[in-house]
């Protein structure tokens, strides 16, 4: 392109330069203007917005399905620990209940021997006391019996006959009792 | 010596002009010829071919871009989603907070979207041209801009919005003879008139800049012939180069300017009570 700014321009040769703009460029810029703002408000913001909302639904969804977990985990270890806790407490009755049985059965077995014992000396002593009085018995019909049968041998009668010289040689038994003691 | 050196390439330089050889860039860049639809309204030449390149780019990255977002964002999604979100949590809702951002989202994320994709066509190669360099997009844009803030108060807060707007409160009544025709330029003619102006000649002088860097360093390497001269165009390529960076961090800051300056001027709008 020769030649000097004399080429043939389509404007800003008027007074205004190129501050006056010429019919086109403003018919031009306006049906730009206007396809651009149909197409970013009509196609390009309200799929923006709808990737926005999606978004903040998945991370949304993300934290309460977090926060369901830490509930869960949370809620599991409480039951456990419940658990432990109730073990525990369990675990000390038991320890209790075993020890108050234990006592119990050293209680018991302590009676049981203590009356065993008893029983085995009383009966010890009853038959003690029964063979004594069987013997005594024997042994004062015997010598009753003894001495006067010796007694009449001397005085040459009969006197187991006659009652008075019975309850005599009783009488002297039981005085001979008193002066040796109860033990025969 | 360097001196004389400089001086001399200067001459050659000028000589070189004056033979038509050196040609500097000049407003008619903006003003390519008309290549269909002449005497219309709907006229096209070279700049609004390459906006409605822009247009279909930017249609095509919504429509299909859009299509299949990930929950999980996959490497590609979230390219997408990137631009979508800078838009809604930097500017919308931290200036307007997260209901009236909402309201006015689908208006922010198109004049982000727009500005930023018309912008970055200043540093393309074989486009080489910001489609928001000719003034009437930006221009579109301020008073859309301007419309939607009035609108925004108005709506909000009736004709309180007006009072507050040129009335500021808590001022001696005498200085409104002073002050409401301040707020008035300030607020309904200064807003729009600086909102286009700052976009349109950011991208004017940026693309002149880079057409003056690239067009010396053709000079210094084929037009005045390969010589000692020549190391100029090392120079000037450098600082074209250099200047090619800072076009496309500009071209990005004046979409997110002009973004975050509708909002702000919308929120200005809702506040209750200035």
């Amino acid at each position: 392109m020769g030649g000097h700014i004399l080429m043939e321009t389509s404007g800003g040769t008027g007074p205004f330069g190129p501050l006056a703009p010429e019919p086109y460029d403003l018919v031009w810029s306006a049906v730009i203007f206007v396809v651009i703002l149909l197409v970013v408000w009509r196609v390009g913001l309200p799929r923006m917005a709808k990737l926005l909302d999606a978004r903040t639904a998945a991370i949304e969804g993300n934290i309460e399905q977090a926060q369901a977990a830490q509930r869960e985990a949370n809620e599991a270890l409480e039951r456990y620990n419940a658990q432990l806790a109730e073990a525990r407490v369990e675990a000390g009755k038991i320890r209790d209940q075993a020890r108050e049985d234990a006592k119990r059965i050293v209680a018991e077995a302590r009676d049981n021997a203590q009356s065993e014992a008893d029983r085995i000396v009383a009966q010890g002593n009853a038959q003690v006391e029964a063979s004594r009085a069987k013997a005594e018995a024997e042994l004062r019909t015997g010598v009753g019996t003894l001495a006067l049968s010796l007694a009449s041998g001397i005085v040459g009668e009969h006197l187991d006959k006659d009652e008075n010289s019975v309850a005599y040689v009783d009488r002297f038994l039981a005085d001979l009792e008193v002066e040796h003691g109860a033990r025969p | 010596m360097e001196r004389a050196l400089l001086h001399h390439a200067l001459t050659q330089i000028s000589m070189a002009a004056e033979d038509g050889g050196f040609h500097a860039p000049t407003i008619a860049e903006f003003f390519p010829p008309i290549v269909l639809f002449e005497g219309t309204p709907f006229a096209l030449n070279r700049i609004m071919l390459i906006r409605l390149a822009v247009m279909l780019v930017l249609v095509l990255f919504v429509v299909i871009g859009t299509r299949s977002l990930k929950v999980v964002p996959t490497r590609g999604s979230s390219l997408v989603e990137f631009p979508f979100n800078f838009v809604r949590n930097n500017i919308a809702y931290e200036v307007l907070g997260e209901h009236d951002g909402k309201r006015f989202l689908p208006l922010i994320t198109t004049i982000f979207f727009l500005v930023i994709g018309m912008n970055i066509t200043s540093v393309i190669p074989g486009l080489n041209i910001a489609g928001t360099s000719v003034i009437g997009l930006p221009l579109l844009l301020a008073v859309i801009a301007w419309v939607v803030f009035i609108y925004a108060g108005l709506k909000k807060n009736g004709v309180g919005f007006l009072k507050a707007s040129l009335f500021p409160p808590g001022v001696p009544k005498a200085l409104y003879l002073l002050l409401t025709p301040i707020e008035f330029l300030s607020t309904f003619i200064l807003r729009p008139v600086t909102l286009t102006l700052r976009l349109t000649m950011n991208m004017l002088v940026g693309h002149l800049l880079l057409v003056l860097f690239f067009s010396a360093t053709w000079f210094f390497f084929f037009q005045q012939g390969p010589n000692g001269f020549s190391f100029f165009g090392l120079g000037t390529l450098v600082f074209g180069f250099a200047f090619t960076l800072f076009e496309l961090f500009v071209a990005a800051l004046q979409a997110y300017i002009f973004a975050l300056l509708t909002a702000v001027y919308i929120q200005l709008s809702l506040a209750d009570e200035h």
